[in-house]
């Protein structure tokens, strides 16, 4: 099973250690991550994959007999120790503070092997911390075809730690990086760089003094923190002290950080002098600037952008249909046999029209997810994502969206739930927060027969313009109001969250790479079961609830209901199956559901709804698609001949109060926009408290999107009537 | 001073130069972790097609950065 975390036995005997994964993003430390522990996990090469810490153990052991039980921490990709992002901020809490319970006793330094000066960057600096540590080239294979030559020995002299090559992507090198670890992972390496040059080391000294056992840039480390990373506290930390050092010793640290910084890329330059040697006969002109060319061109860029974006949502769309029916099938099938083979009663209602209905909202979903998992997989496997954010970019920035906030964005017009679990690849978070909060408003397939029947029922089919048909161009226009008042709403979240955190779009275009099929299976395996385990509890626990409130009410009401049905008269009146669906709407009207919509019914009489819609309002929580269903049951009860589809019934239907039609135009548009901007999914609720880990934010959706919701049906209310 | 100082986002695709300096010492250090230290050479690889962001080869490989971020960095034209 490979979703499952392999645990393996701890022997008393057996030295253990903790050993961290660095490197820069797109060096292949997932890859290695997954060659090293045997877990799995989503690898991709779009910077910033990376966004939740990953854990994974082995029990090394040699022909000598001698072993060692490893705990590996996959840490995010990151270009230095310094941080920038919430991501970085890990990687520096983790390798500074000594009393962290990642705190790695050695690191594997992942390195880019065609961009060796940049990871020899980061490698430096984990030296100066005092960490033992190994340097792991990977992506060996591209160096060679790309003429460097590494000289291995001599860059292991220089720089004082174990140096190994290894292709993560093949599996090669593995066993030699793991006899490294066993046998050559001593004491850390002397220093390469000494911070003293450039901070004031009386200083130094006298914090390393407050933290024995603290390296001269480890103690650099800890003064930097005082003066800018704010997410994390470092334990324990006297924070007086230093702020008094600081202003003593006029620590400046942006012009202290810059010279070390130059002086560090100097005393490097020099060790790829020495080292790397460059084949200028294999140097090929890359395919990547080939293929680069066209992706990235004025008009092919953005014909092949659309093409995919087609691709993706008419698979969503369509594809995802087939086996979505055959879910639903199995479910209709198991609850058929269920109603057959249980005695009838309570037991068997909660369990069929409560928990086996909630179920099948969860699993319904998984092919969608899947498939746009899959999708998202290739693109960031193979390099595109990179080339699309690069597309898309500036037309998203002056909305506070993030050139990757393009693919969830159009996903949630599948379907917000796998659209809202892709926006893990916007690596800011106030932008990927502005994704999430925005994307429920995109048009989702959810949304589609709410909207097929009420554009039946209230507009009619007779008008067209030219080839245009009106009911089509209804739809369209509902669609295309949602894709606006996304990119309105981002639009006022930009002004509304503050954010420290710095917009950067800063980043590398890897190379392209052909996608590997078992990275995207894993994804999709992962990605599946992520959302069935958590979104899942959340979805079944409001059905259950949602079936209470449904099927139960005030006990004396709901007797009255059957009684008044059952009674000799009707029984003459009306065929059996007719007293059946009118005691299930007479139950529905009376049932906690039915009161809550009467209770709301003042809040939406403004919209013309009355409380019959109410209850569709409420049960749609469910799925905005229940609403169908809900008002088949509701006029099921109007005594019409059953053989009117609801359509006919609603069309019917006759106000009491005004003794005109209930849906009128106004009615109907009303309640479109009222669909089209509330926040009826509970699905989304779950998956948006998932992302965000915060409650805070679905609350602050659902009230938005119901507030805009209200005053759209308010507004087209009063001005249609 | 013989050669006039430019920023790097004034520079056309194909242009390249040698980076001299920064006008803002925290990007400064962000752009010198990704490789561009002073006395390295840029070349422009290409604008997206709204001209924003722009794709840089430095160091060996592409880089691509929002026309803001590179007004940051301080050329001499090759």
């Amino acid at each position: 099973m490979i979703l499952k975390k392999r645990r393996l036995r701890r022997d008393p005997d057996v030295a253990s250690l903790k050993i961290a994964l660095m490197g820069n993003p797109n060096s292949g430390k997932s890859t290695l991550f997954n060659a090293l522990t045997g877990m799995n996990q989503q690898t991709g090469n779009y910077p910033g994959v990376t966004v939740e810490r990953r854990t994974g153990e082995a029990v090394l052991e040699d022909e000598s007999g001698k072993s060692a039980f490893l705990s590996f921490l996959d840490l995010p990709g990151t270009y230095s120790i310094y941080p920038k992002t919430l991501d970085e901020e890990v990687c520096y809490k983790v390798l500074c503070d000594p009393n962290d319970s990642d705190h790695p006793d050695a690191v594997l330094v992942v390195a880019d092997s065609t961009n060796l000066r940049r990871s020899l960057f980061l490698t430096t600096q984990i030296i100066d911390l005092g960490i033992p540590c190994v340097l792991v080239l990977n992506m060996i294979d591209f160096a060679r075809l790309r003429g460097l030559e590494i000289d291995i020995q001599k860059l292991s002299q220089l720089l004082g730690i174990p140096v190994v090559t290894t292709n993560a992507r093949k599996k090669v090198g593995i066993d030699n990086l793991k006899k490294t670890i066993l046998h050559e992972l001593h004491d850390p390496a002397k220093t390469f760089l000494d911070i003293g040059n450039f901070a004031p080391s009386e200083m130094l000294k006298t914090v390393q003094d407050m933290y024995p056992g603290e390296t001269a840039y480890g103690a650099f480390q800890l003064i930097n923190n005082q003066t800018g990373v704010s997410h994390f506290e470092l334990k324990p930390y006297n924070k007086a002290e230093i702020k008094k050092l600081i202003t003593r010793h006029h620590f400046e640290k942006h012009k202290i950080q810059s010279n070390e910084t130059i002086a560090r890329y100097k005393a490097i330059n020099e060790i790829v002098k020495e080292c790397v040697s460059i084949n200028e006969e294999e140097k090929k002109k890359s395919l990547t600037a080939r293929v680069d060319k066209i992706l990235t061109h004025k008009t092919w860029g953005y014909v092949f952008f659309l093409i995919i974006l087609f691709v993706i949502f008419q698979s969503i769309f369509l594809i995802a249909k087939y086996p979505m029916n055959a879910i639903e099938f199995c479910f209709v099938k198991v609850s058929e046999v269920g109603q057959k083979v249980l005695p009838p009663g309570q037991f068997a209602s909660l369990l069929i029209n409560g928990i086996l209905a909630g179920l099948s909202g969860v699993v319904v979903f998984v092919p969608q997810i899947a498939l746009l998992f899959a999708f998202i997989a290739v693109l960031e496997d193979t390099g595109y994502m990179a080339r699309a954010s690069f597309l898309m970019d500036k037309l998203m920035r002056p909305l506070g969206l993030n050139g990757r906030s393009v693919i969830p964005l159009m996903s949630g017009m599948a379907c917000a739930v796998p659209a809202i679990m892709g926006t893990r690849t916007i690596p800011n978070w106030k932008e990927r927060l502005t994704t999430i909060m925005v994307t429920p408003l995109m048009s989702c397939s959810a949304r589609l027969p709410v909207y097929t029947l009420l554009i039946a029922l209230v507009i009619p089919s007779t008008h067209n313009y030219g080839y245009f048909n009106l009911q089509g161009l209804v739809l369209m226009g509902l669609y295309l109001l949602g894709f606006v008042s996304a990119l309105g709403a981002a639009f006022v979240i930009k002004m509304l969250i503050k954010s420290k955190e710095k917009s950067y779009f800063m980043m590398e275009m890897p190379l392209y790479r052909v996608p590997k099929v078992s990275v995207i299976g894993l994804t999709i395996c992962q990605k599946s079961f992520i959302f069935l385990r958590d979104a899942g509890k959340v979805i079944i626990a409001i059905s259950v609830i949602l079936w209470v409130m449904a099927s139960h009410g005030p006990p004396s009401k709901m007797a009255a209901v059957e009684t008044a049905y059952n009674s000799p008269d009707s029984a003459k009146k009306y065929s059996p199956q007719q007293i059946q669906s009118f005691i299930a709407a007479g139950k529905l009207k009376e049932s906690y559901a039915g009161n809550a919509g009467r209770w709301i019914e003042p809040a939406i009489k403004p919209l013309g709804f009355d409380w019959k819609i109410g209850i569709a309002l409420i049960t749609s929580f469910a799925a905005r698609e229940v609403f169908v269903g809900t008002m088949a049951t509701l006029y099921s009860a109007d005594g019409a001949d059953n053989s009117l589809s609801v359509r006919e019934k609603m069309a019917a239907a006759i106000n009491p109060e005004t003794g005109k039609k209930e849906y009128t135009v106004a009615t109907g548009f009303s309640l479109m926009l009222f669909y089209a901007f509330a926040m009826q999914c509970m699905s989304t609720l779950a998956v948006v408290y998932r992302e965000t880990r915060s409650i805070k934010w679905p609350i602050i959706q659902f009230l938005y999107m119901g507030c805009l919701a209200w005053l759209a049906s308010f507004l087209v209310y009063n001005l249609v009537k | 001073m013989s050669t006039p100082i430019f920023t790097l986002d004034q520079l056309k695709p194909g242009e390249s130069g040698k980076i001299v300096s920064f006008n803002d010492e925290e990007n400064a250090l962000k752009f010198m972790e990704m490789g561009c230290t002073p006395g390295e050479v840029v070349l422009m690889d290409s604008y997206a097609p709204l001209g924003d962001p722009l794709a840089i080869i430095v160091s060996g490989y592409k880089l691509s950065l929002r026309r803001s971020e590179a007004a940051y960095i301080n050329i001499e034209k090759n």
